[in-house]
This record gives C-alpha cells, structure tokens and sequence, in this order.
C-alpha cells in the first residue's frame, strides 16, 4: 500500500473543463498533479474557481469534462455512493470557518470521521488516534465542552483532528487559517506542519494569503493554471 | 448514527421542536377525540332506550312517536284508548307493557304519567335500570318523582309540595294548583330525556284533570272523594312501550297492531327508528368528521413548516456531513428521520392528551351531553388512523427532507452566504 503510494499521484488532473452554464466556464486545467505524500500550497484568491476544484476533487460535484483521478481513482468511473466512500475514508477536509457541528461536544465532533463513515476505522485504533490528537492539539481541556464555548483558535484546531483521524491519504484544507490572527494561525500550521511529518499524507492547501508559502514544499497559482 | 446525531439535534432545538410535537400532539386528540364523540353521540343517542321491542301510538308519523315517547319532544295527535292497551298488553306474546300519558309539564320538563312497570323495566345503555337517588316510586296518586337534571336545578328534596302546569309549555295559563303533588323520589343520572322528566302515576294524571272534562277548569269545587283511586277511570294514554316474551315476534306483533281493527294505531321498533333517525343527522357527522381532518392537516402542514426552516438553519452542517462521507441520501434520511420522530412523539403525546381528556371530561359529557365514551383502548380503527398520520408525517418529511438534500448536492463542501 505504502508502496503504491508512493509511486503514484494522489491527485491527477488532465484537461479538466467545467462550468454551471453552458456559457460560463469555471474551470480549465490542462494539467495539475499531485504527488502522494507531497505538501502543497494552492494560491487561490476568490473568483479563480478554487471552490469548484475543491469541489471536484472532494467528488461532491458529479460531472465534468477531463479527468480527475484521486488516490488513483478516476471520479468520472466511480458511483455517487463510491465517491462519497472515497471522501468519507481516504480524505480529510478542514473548512475556511463552521466547521463543527454546534449541538456536538469536542470529541463527538472528532470521532463524527469514522462515524458518519465507518470505513474509515480499516482496523486502526481510532479512539486512541481521537485521544492522542486532542492532547497532539492542545485540546485536552476543552474536550467535552460544546463548540460553542471555544475560541476561533481552538474551533480550527478541533477541526483539524477531525481531518486528520483515521489516518486518511489526503487532507485538502480550504483556508483554514483565514480566520485566525497571526498567532493562531502560526499554531495552527505549526500542529499541522508536525502532524504531516509524522505521517506524510498528501496535504492540499489553499489559500489567498501567499505568506503561507514558506511551511511547503511546492506551491502552485490557480489564477495561472486555470485558463478561462 | 442518524438517531444520535437526529436527537442531539433536536434536543439543540428543543423549542421549536417541542411546539411541533405539540402541535401535532393537539390535532392527534382532537382527531380521535372528534371521532370518538361522534361514536359516544350515536351510541348515546341510540342507547337512549334499550329493552324495549316495540313503541305503540295512534297512526300518525314514526318519528313523531318517537320524538314523543321517548325524548318527550313535541305532542301527539291522537291518544290511545285504555281498552286498546288492555287489550294488546293481555296478547299472548307480550311480556310486559309501560303506559305513557303526556301532556303537562312542570317549569318546562315534561310531566310522563306511567305507571310502576316503567321503574321495573325501562332500560337505557342495554341494560341500565332507572335507579332512585332518594326515595321511592310515585305510587300514591299525588306522588311525583323528578329525574335527576330537574332534581339538581330545582333544589328540591322529599316532600316538597310542588304544583303541575297545564299543556306541554312552562308559560301556560292553566296550573294544577288545586292538586298539589308531594316529591317522594329522586332519580340517578341516566344521561337520558328521562333526566329532564318529571314522573307521576297514571292516576294522578286523571286526578288532576278532574273537573277539566271541557280542556279548561271549571272553577266548581271538587269532591275530594272523587281523588281516589277507585273513583278515577282512566280512559286514554298517549303511547305505550311492549316488551314481548320473543323477539321473534316482533314483525308479527307489529302487524298485528298495525291492523288493529278497534282503533287506528301502528308500531314501531325503537332501535330501527333511532338508526333511522340518526342517518338523518348524518350531515353532521360528515362535517365533524371533515373538521377533524382539516385539523389533522394543520398539525402534518406544522412538520413540513418545522423541519423546512430547520434545513435553512443547518446547511451548513449538512455541508460538513457530506464532507465526512455522508450520501446526500443520508441527508434525505436524516431529516425524513426527525420527521418520524415528531410525528411518533405527537401520536404519543396526543393519545395521552386524549385519554387525560377523557377520564377528566367523561362525567361531565355523561351527564350534561349524553355522550357516553367508551373506556376502552385504542380501537383498531384508531391504530389505522395513527399509522395513517404516521405515514403521512413521513411523507410530510420528504418534501424538507428531498429540499435539503438538493441543496447539499448544489451547495457541494463550500456554502455560499
């Protein structure tokens, strides 16, 4: 598996054309890829169809036109049920803000990963994964608490263990920063930073703010990728 | 995980969630209570006698007969003759016989001049007996006996003298105030026109019309032996009731009476003609029965309006479900799911409502509406009307419920605001 992996691209894309409209195309990407493993920043201001890519490549949105292969599946080949599979188990999302469900206390909104899916346990000890990542992330004291009650800071900490549990192939991570000042945004990227070198999973990470650039390895420009 | 994640939430939403259970919970008891006064009216109404196989009059209309034999509402045309009586009454197949002489009242209830047959048999509710409050029968001939409602608003008690007023209306000229009668009884509630009945012997009756020969009183004095019983004769009744030893013979019986050459009567069967009369309130039952489902469609319309503002709120968290694996279909079951659980909690709190309705309200619709409510749990009917709200409240859910999930699939993983 490791192996396999490792030669192959998490995220492939060919000749990638797509609009809501026939009259307004969204999205034209001759070519993005994406090695397994690999930490890359997406520079994404708004209007450049990030959500659209992310939506794609998280296989919410049906159909296109081109090729999208992730962790070695072509979406188009897949069934609405088996894209869901794929994102339930193999990926992890963090969202720009709300990314928690508010009736929820910390560790339910951690463990709702493998629960809403419970493919994603694949015989690993996820309870100990949910424990380990709430001290990993400062959360410990906060554990039970409603989300309501936790600062912006500790919401997108608390959203970042969800992604992270299980272990999945590939974290894509929608400005999760963007609502945090500088000193939680710099603990933010710091615990995210540590988790991908203990486990070197593909990290996708978009973001308008460039500064970012420097915790990755690659960085790619979707004004200049995307040619509408 | 749908019910953990379904309860959670509505316990987040616990207000308006509660008032949707409510809501729904009312139009569950209004639904079935409607429904089962309209079963407890007909079943009061054609209980109202029982044990009785045929009611005798002079020809003229069966309803009319049975308006005023048995609900003392309006009058007779024509009496029947005591020989006729006597002599139907002494036919080989009737067991028993209630004479029934009408016509005056007291402060607007209506005086039944009977005679101790009506205390022995008269049956009501299938075989519910008359039974005394207080006292005894009217068995002297100025003795009275006053149904339970006339009891209770007169405040009268035993031994009261009280006078009769001639004619079946309270403002009448003409009082019986020369013969006075002496309350010696007090009847139970029956939930039955007897409750409203003031009650005399035949005699009495006879007794106070001395003197009246011409419909109005003479004004000449009147010997006091003329008031005994052995002086008075008494020469018409208004209807009588026949209890015969078969009900077999009933059709014969009344065909027989039909065609009673000595004066011209007929006969009808009071359960037949209760029926009979009931079918013609029909109407009101249709539009009770329309009422309660109108009703019904308020508290399933309060579901849809619930969980449709509920998914403007939580698109949001639909968002992040479907970005953790959930199918849009799982969307569609979550919020069909909480429909399920309104609608299941409504039908329970509504069946309680209407059980604690009617173990509060059930003397009260006895005794003031005549409408008797049976005491049993749900009838099968009523279950096939709770799982036909259930299955319509499911239903209701799927019009939010196939809205959420077209939203999450055009929203995707990122809500535009």
């Amino acid at each position: 598996m490791k192996m396999k992996e490792a030669e192959s691209m998490a995220i492939k894309i060919e000749k990638l054309h797509f609009s809501y409209d026939s009259k307004n195309p969204v999205l034209n990407i001759d070519e993005l890829n994406l090695r397994a493993g690999e930490k890359v920043f997406i520079y994404g201001p708004s209007g450049y169809g990030k959500s659209t890519l992310l939506n794609l490549i998280s296989g919410v949105i049906p159909a296109f036109s081109g090729n999208i292969e992730v962790l070695g599946k072509k979406l188009l080949e897949l069934s609405n049920s088996e894209r869901d599979l794929l994102r339930g188990s193999e990926i992890g999302y963090i969202f720009q803000m709300f990314n928690l469900i508010p009736y929820l206390n910390v560790e339910e909104n951690i463990q709702l990963s493998f629960k809403i899916n419970p493919d994603r346990v694949r015989g690993l000890d996820v309870q100990k994964q949910v424990n380990d990542l709430i001290v990993a992330l400062n959360l410990s004291e906060h554990r039970f608490k409603k989300t309501y009650h936790l600062s912006i800071g500790q919401q997108q900490r608390v959203a970042q263990a969800r992604a992270l549990v299980g272990q999945p192939s590939l974290i894509i991570a929608d400005e999760p920063t963007s609502s945090l000042d500088a000193n939680n945004s710099q603990e933010f990227m710091q615990l995210l930073i540590n988790e991908w070198e203990k486990r070197k999973f593909t990290l996708v990470f978009v973001s308008h703010d460039e500064r970012l650039k420097k915790y990755f390895d690659r960085s790619i420009s979707l004004p200049e990728i995307n040619k509408i | 995980m749908i019910h953990f994640l379904t309860l959670k939430s509505m316990a987040n939403r616990k207000f308006t969630s509660f008032l949707c259970v409510l809501s729904i919970a009312l139009s569950v008891t209004l639904f079935l209570g409607v429904e089962r006064m309209r079963e407890g009216a007909k079943d009061g109404f054609t209980n109202t006698i029982s044990g009785v196989d045929l009611i005798v009059g002079a020809k003229g209309g069966a309803l009319q007969l049975l308006l005023y034999t048995v609900f003392h509402l309006g009058s007779a045309v024509n009496n029947v003759r005591m020989s006729t009586y006597n002599e139907i009454k002494s036919h080989r197949s009737v067991e028993w016989a209630i004479p029934i002489s009408l016509g005056d009242n007291y402060r607007g209830h209506r005086v039944i001049a009977t005679d101790e047959n009506f205390f022995l048999h008269y049956q009501f509710r299938g075989d519910q007996k008359i039974k005394f409050a207080d006292g005894t029968m009217p068995l002297n001939i100025f003795d009275v006996v006053l149904g339970s409602a006339v009891a209770n608003k007169l405040k009268h008690r035993l031994g009261d003298p009280i006078s009769l007023t001639h004619g079946t209306n309270e403002s009448s000229l003409y009082q019986h105030e020369k013969t006075p009668f002496k309350v010696v009884g007090m009847l139970a509630p029956t939930s039955t026109p007897i409750d409203n009945a003031v009650i005399i012997n035949l005699y009495g009756m006879e007794a106070m019309h001395v003197g009246w020969e011409s419909g109005v009183p003479t004004g000449d004095v009147i010997d006091p032996t003329r008031y005994q019983k052995e002086n008075l004769e008494i020469n018409q009744i208004t209807s009588f009731m026949l209890k015969l030893k078969s009900r077999i013979a009933v059709l014969k019986m009344r065909r027989t009476i039909d065609t009673f050459e000595a004066e011209p009567v007929m006969a009808i069967i009071p359960g037949m003609a209760l029926s009979e009369m009931w079918q013609t309130l029909g109407a009101i039952e249709k539009i009770l029965f329309l009422i309660s489902g109108c009703v019904l469609i308020v508290g399933l319309v309060s579901i849809v309006i619930s969980l449709y503002t509920s998914i403007n709120e939580r698109r949001r968290e639909m968002a992040i479900f479907r970005s953790l694996g959930a199918k849009s279909q799982s969307i569609l079951a979550l919020i069909v799911y909480e429909a399920m659980i309104l609608v299941s909690s409504g039908i329970i709190l509504g069946v309680t409502l209407l059980y604690t309705a009617i173990f509060a309200l059930k003397p009260l619709l006895e005794s003031r509406f005549s409408i008797y409510l049976e005491n049993t749990f749900l009838t099968s009917t009523e279950w096939g009307m709770l799982l036909f709200i259930f299955i319509f409240g499911v239903l209701a859910g799927l019009i939010p419920g196939v809205k959420a999930m077209q939203r999450t699939l055009q929203d995707g993983l990122i809500i535009k605001n």
